[in-house]
């Protein structure tokens, strides 16, 4: 395994440093998801599935052409088929693929409590360690884009790995590497951002659409999964995602000022036991009035 | 030994302390957990065998083709060097893992006699013979050997050949010579749909 690859920056729950910081020159990788020239063919999706080996489930016809209403456990790449009416009373039909976005600040790495189930390399890729998972869910609590999803039969939470396994052989991810149209596209988030920038223009001086743009929200400090959208200030328009997505205040509450006030608490706590302690010494029974004990006769 | 609760209690937070501070971690492990499943299985190029487009695809088999081994198929996907497709697979295609394994996919030849209402199963042996006596009686009872003008024609109307988009060019060639030494002037592959 050549985890050499992979520098990891940032580990859920972690105390102390996080090891190897800053000793190697990994390239930030991001994919490109050009929304413009989707054809909506799900190949990406079968691909995840086969790549993964993601276990096959059961899905219902919902007038629409999307293969379940929301990402699952095991089923971690959707395309949402989003019926768009244009101000000319045009229908467009809006693509997009659904996955993990692997924020630069990624909510579901802050919110969890069990110590490295979450870990962030330096290459960008935010990745859940099931072994170290304890189930509880926070993660998806924490993830602004509705993610992480929780499998009941083995109680913990699971979701788009960026091919982690792949990216650190130097492959491309299963879906990049299927996309017929070549709508998407994989390669250092340097360069996503500009061949996402050169296509956005392309829409707005050839194309006509004036508004479109390249999705790589701040509010999360820029993800690993950039979008070309025809109307990027409607990102709520493909399916759902949001214009501003960010860390839910709740979350940030309780792992910044919250959690250090609890800290301070409890060392107060103990510090104030050990200091009743000097001061008073142990506590003294006095002979004759000691309390009889349960079960005993005095 | 006679150990006190009190004594109890001082024992254990000086020893946990210790253990604590002398480096017994039980920190779990943050290296990466998953390994490339394909890393050191066999690699076999093939073309995918659904529509006419022909995407070369990459089939990863189990083992590295030792005497001991029975390879069976663990992955397929595109082959980056397959000019049509430069490793991009349809859904179909990307899902060939799942038609290769397919307990309902055909693999010896069956056929359905002439009013029969289901499929019956027959050897190559049997397959290859009947094929050639139908070919030889079609042929004798439908070649023409001169047109209504009464020039030398020689061909053989009643059969067509269709060929499939995995067919190589030599598959191929030797298919046009073979049907046009039989006459056949319907000749068709799917790959050119």
């Amino acid at each position: 395994m050549s985890q050499a690859n992979l520098e990891i920056v940032r580990i859920s729950a972690h105390p102390g440093p996080t090891p190897a910081v800053g000793l190697k020159r990994d390239l930030e990788v991001a994919k490109l998801i050009d929304t413009t020239t989707c054809i909506g063919c799900k190949a990406c999706e079968v691909a995840c599935l086969e790549w993964n080996g993601l276990s096959f489930s059961d899905t219902e016809f919902q007038n629409s052409y999307q293969t379940m209403p929301d990402t699952a456990w095991n089923y971690w790449n959707l395309i949402r088929f989003n019926e768009h009416e244009t101000e000319g009373g045009n229908m467009m039909l809006l693509m997009r693929k659904d996955q993990c976005m692997h924020c630069e600040e990624p909510g579901c790495l802050i919110a969890c409590p069990a110590d490295g189930a979450i870990v962030q390399y330096a290459n960008g890729i935010v990745d859940f360690n099931q072994d170290a998972c304890i189930g509880c869910g926070y993660c998806i609590t924490g993830c602004p884009f509705n993610i992480p999803k929780f499998s009941p039969t083995s109680r913990k939470v699971f979701k788009c790995t960026l091919c982690s396994d792949r990216v650190s052989e130097g492959l491309e991810p299963a879906c990049i590497k299927a996309c017929p149209t070549g709508c998407l596209h994989f390669g250092t988030k340097e360069e996503m951002k500009e061949l996402g920038e050169s296509r956005a223009k392309q829409l707005r001086d050839v194309s006509g659409f004036a508004h479109a743009g390249v999705y790589d929200p701040a509010g999360v400090k820029g993800t690993h999964v950039l979008y070309v959208l025809h109307d990027a200030t409607n990102p709520e328009a493909y399916g759902g995602l949001p214009s501003n997505p960010h860390v839910p205040w709740t979350v940030w509450l309780w792992k910044r000022p919250l959690k250090w006030i609890g800290n301070l608490a409890m060392a107060g706590g103990l510090i104030g036991v050990f200091v009743h302690y000097l001061r008073f010494g142990p506590k003294i029974v006095e002979e004759g009035k000691e309390e009889p004990r349960e079960g005993k006769e005095p | 030994m006679n150990l006190s609760r009190r004594d109890f209690l001082k024992i254990g937070a000086v020893g946990g302390a210790g253990v604590t501070v002398l480096g017994f971690d039980l920190a779990p492990a943050y290296a990466q957990m998953r390994e490339l499943k394909i890393a050191r299985a066999t690699e076999t190029r093939s073309i995918c065998p659904y529509c006419s487009v022909s995407c070369g695809v990459i089939i990863y088999t189990l083992g590295d083709k030792a005497k001991n081994v029975t390879p069976q198929v663990v992955h397929v996907e595109g082959d980056p060097d397959a000019p049509i497709n430069r490793g991009t697979l349809c859904p179909k295609g990307a899902s060939l893992h799942q038609d290769i394994l397919n307990s309902r996919r055909l693999t010896k030849p069956q056929v359905r006699r002439p009013g029969s209402d289901h499929w019956e199963d027959i050897s190559w042996d049997t397959a290859l013979d009947e094929i050639a006596r139908k070919v030889k009686t079609t042929r004798d009872a439908t070649f023409v050997e001169t047109d209504a003008q009464g020039k030398m024609a020689n061909r053989c109307e009643g059969i067509a050949f269709t060929g499939g988009c995995t067919d190589t060019n030599e598959f191929n060639f030797l298919v046009v010579k073979t049907m046009r030494s039989l006459g056949l002037c319907y000749l068709e592959n799917q790959a050119r749909v």
